[in-house]
């Protein structure tokens, strides 16, 4: 089924399946933790219920999502080494340790306080459990920093040696952790986390909004979301230059791909809107191009200067066009999620949030774009960097472990069939999860069923429940 | 000067989270390998409830395993990856499907079943590949040029299958253990019942693997028979003999915690035998712990953590099994 395909092209396949696939969680609980921590505080601060109820729907889609996020990313400590062993050999003694930490210092931090967030509020009180919800959310964005900043480092190597079995070594483990893209970076991503959750529990209360547009909770939470999609886009659009800028002084190669920039321009480089780049005839086709906006943008100069890929030798090019597309899938949501801020801000404005139709099925559109800016905005940066794994130094080619191609491609297969059965299921339970409507019972109890029903009563509870969905 | 204890620190580092992985996702795996036994629905929902609050934690030391190998021992890493190849992507794929069953059980009616047969497959495929992958760990790989020199099915030999059947039957027994000690009433006697067998199965395995691994390897036989070593060649036995009066006695007694321990303290022992074979090994006959150790800039740092981290970690996990101490209570409803 696969041959004809090389060993190193089955595990470049695999490797971007297996990180698309589980990137796609982390985005969602970095921010949905923080969220939970978010409403919990208020909801001890001001006894308002409704931030309880919003505190227990969430969690459950929480629960799942982040069970999800465990087990896929499980899959990724040992693909290094499976499919990239001379890459672990080589670059271990440098990542490595920044991994070690970000299991000792994050994984066991959620994974330890998770179970007391979600089960624990009898056992151990208001108090504590908001510490262990505190701490899940902490966990969250202390492992995006950690393998952010080992991210950054295959990106934007700096502080190493190399030595005489030409292993990478560490000389200055401050310039590793801080290497020069990584700051850009954990920024960018944890804020792209923050408004890919936005979008999903703005696009949840939207939902309920347009059913019934009183229920508190409903209101609350879309509410919520709007304002930190007012708010966040617009850093998170000034976060991005900032990275860009960056990219371009440390990776030029790969903005010449965003940019579609196969000359160069010695006297101000235009923007090109659209096009389909032409990497065999080094050119882009039906290209739409504003004159002089890219050198403005990236040099904040209309006539500065900028280099194209004829500066860049043919077996150091990333794929052009993979890159360019996605680039402007990514810069397109941005814009689109700015535009969903301002409307919302507008209609806050002329008391309409909650009733204003058009805004709410706005923003059911909208939901899932996070999760589709963030996979492009990966993709972007991860092939942008092609062909190199350490960039520069290392080529993915020779990064390679000594698997045959039938093992790496029936792995593949192995996965695919087993990652869209499984996690397609979860996705499945998670929007059955979504159409609840979030609501307080009659005296203040929460009338939803537990997260995990013990016992017979509980589950036959549960289970009248489910069915009154299914009518 | 150093470097050579440092590496030593970080062996016995990376063998104490193997270790706490095998004994703590050892049990919760062995309640789903447990799974299909109850016919009861009821029963195999406090079954799962019994791990449901720490099952995560337990699978991180399996990442905290692999994640400090890359970072201290990469060439072993880079080499023992590749030569488990098969057995480690079926373990994970078998994690996958046992891991979202926690969740996934209790979003359903129609579907129930399917992830009772999803958390049951995935911990038998998981266990299975496990201890696979040790069998083919402790039978040597072969290494040239810093790189995997061996093909794609070296893993699968009859002792690998025997050590695979040996760790199954073992985690179920600690499964057993575990309900006897977390469950009441029927569904605590029948795990109770349930213990005897896999007990006596474990104890054969172990007796079977034990006389075949010296064979395997001249060091290992060395190993066994040569001081200072060879004290642990009279103590173990006894301190094994022990751990099994303990846990026949205890289950015979009906009482709840000792029989977990005791088959605690029989992993505990397997693995410490198992350490004994290796050293000064850490891939067996083809590299040793120096030769594989990343320089020591790496282990520096990423020891100063984790000495402070360890620790940490280690209360926190203790005070999350003092939080869920106890009976499960059927009615409780977790929250």
């Amino acid at each position: 089924m696969l041959d004809g395909f090389s060993a190193e092209v089955l595990a470049r396949v695999q490797f971007a399946f297996t990180v698309s696939f589980h990137i796609i969680f982390p985005a969602f609980s970095i921010g949905l933790a923080s969220f939970l921590a978010v409403v919990n505080a208020l909801w001890l601060w001001t006894k308002d219920e409704t931030y309880r109820v919003l505190f227990d729907y969430w969690k459950k889609i929480f629960a799942v999502a982040f069970g999800m996020g465990v087990v896929s990313g499980i899959v990724m400590s040992y693909q290094f080494g499976t499919n990239w062993s001379v890459f672990s050999d080589k670059a271990g003694p440098v990542v490595g340790p920044l991994m070690a930490y970000e299991v000792l210092s994050a994984f066991f931090l959620e994974a330890g306080f998770l179970g007391i967030m979600l089960f624990g509020l009898k056992r151990v009180g208001p108090g504590l459990h908001m510490f262990a919800t505190a701490m899940v959310a902490f966990g969250t964005l202390l492992s995006a920093t950690w393998i952010l900043s080992v991210n950054s480092w295959m990106q934007t190597p700096a502080g190493y040696g190399i030595n005489d079995v030409g292993q990478f070594i560490p000389l200055d483990w401050w310039k590793i952790v801080f290497n020069p893209s990584f700051p850009y970076r954990l920024l960018h991503m944890v804020l792209a986390a923050y408004l890919t959750t936005a979008l999903v529990v703005g696009a949840v209360g939207a939902w309920h909004l347009l059913k019934d547009n009183q229920g508190p909770a409903s209101r609350r939470m879309f509410s919520m979301a709007m304002w930190m999609l007012l708010l966040v886009t617009p850093l998170q659009i000034v976060a991005g230059d900032f990275h860009g800028i960056n990219t371009l002084e440390h990776q030029p190669a790969k903005v010449m791909a965003m940019e579609g920039h196969f000359d160069s321009h010695p006297e101000g480089a235009p923007l090109i809107l659209f096009g389909i780049p032409n990497q065999a005839e080094k050119r882009v086709d039906y290209a739409i191009e504003v004159p002089k906006l890219s050198s403005l943008i990236l040099k904040h100069d209309l006539n500065a200067p900028l280099d194209g890929l004829d500066t860049i030798p043919d077996e150091d090019e990333p794929p052009v066009a993979i890159v360019f597309f996605s680039f402007r899938v990514m810069v397109g949501l941005g814009f689109a999620m700015l535009a969903l801020g301002l409307w919302g801000g507008f209609a806050r404005w002329r008391g309409k949030l909650h009733s204003s139709r058009m805004l709410h099925r706005a923003a059911i559109v909208m939901g899932p774009m996070g999760f589709v800016a963030v996979l492009a905005g990966w993709i972007t940066t991860e092939v942008g960097r092609q062909p190199f794994t350490v960039y520069g130094l290392l080529r993915t080619s020779d990064s390679l472990a000594p698997v045959s191609a039938p093992a790496v491609g029936a792995s593949l297969i192995a996965f695919i069939v087993v990652y869209f059965f499984v996690f397609g299921a979860g996705v499945f339970y998670i929007l059955g999860l979504m159409r609840k409507r979030p609501h307080v019972g009659a005296k203040g109890e929460i009338t939803d069923g537990p997260v995990r029903a013990a016992g017979t009563t509980t589950v036959a509870q549960d289970k009248s429940q489910d069915m009154a969905e299914q009518e | 000067m150093f470097g050579l204890e440092l590496s030593f620190i970080w062996a016995g580092i990376i063998a104490l989270a193997v270790l706490i992985y095998v004994i703590l996702d050892g049990f919760d795996l062995g309640v789903g390998l447990l799974f299909p036994l109850s016919k009861d629905e009821g029963e195999r929902d406090v079954m799962m409830n019994s791990v449901a609050p720490i099952w995560d934690g337990n699978e991180t030391w399996l990442v905290l395993g692999g994640g400090g190998l890359f970072a201290v021992f990469p060439l072993a890493y880079a080499t023992v990856m590749p030569a488990l190849y098969m057995p480690i992507i079926l373990m994970l794929l078998g994690l996958v499907f046992r891991g979202v069953a926690f969740e996934y059980r209790w979003r359903t009616i129609r579907g129930k079943p399917l992830w009772d047969i999803s958390f049951f497959g995935g911990s038998l495929v998981a266990s299975m590949c496990q201890g696979i992958a040790l069998g083919a760990l402790v039978q040597g790989i072969e290494i040239e040029n810093r790189a995997y020199a061996g093909g794609w099915w070296d893993w699968l030999t009859p002792f690998s299958v025997l050590t695979g059947f040996a760790v199954t039957v073992g985690y179920a027994m600690l499964g057993a253990t575990w309900l006897n000690m977390k469950l009441e009433g029927r569904i605590q006697a029948h795990m109770r019942r349930l213990a005897w067998p896999f007990a006596i199965a474990t104890l054969v395995f172990m007796g079977l693997v034990s006389l075949w691994t010296p064979f395997l390897n001249d060091a290992f036989f060395g190993r066994w028979f040569a001081f200072p070593t060879a004290i642990f060649s009279i103590l173990v036995p006894g301190l094994v003999a022990a751990a099994i009066y303990g846990l026949f006695h205890g289950l015979q007694r009906h009482w709840d915690l000792t029989p977990f321990l005791c088959a605690l303290a029989l992993f505990v022992l397997g693995f410490i035998g198992i350490g004994i074979s290796f050293y000064p090994y850490i891939v067996p006959s083809s590299l040793t712990i120096v030769e594989a150790a990343a320089p020591d800039s790496s282990l520096k740092f990423a020891l100063v953590g984790t000495l402070v981290l360890l620790p940490m970690i280690l209360s926190y996990t203790i005070y999350t099994y003092w939080v869920f101490r106890g009976k499960i209570d059927p009615e409780e409803g977790y929250h």
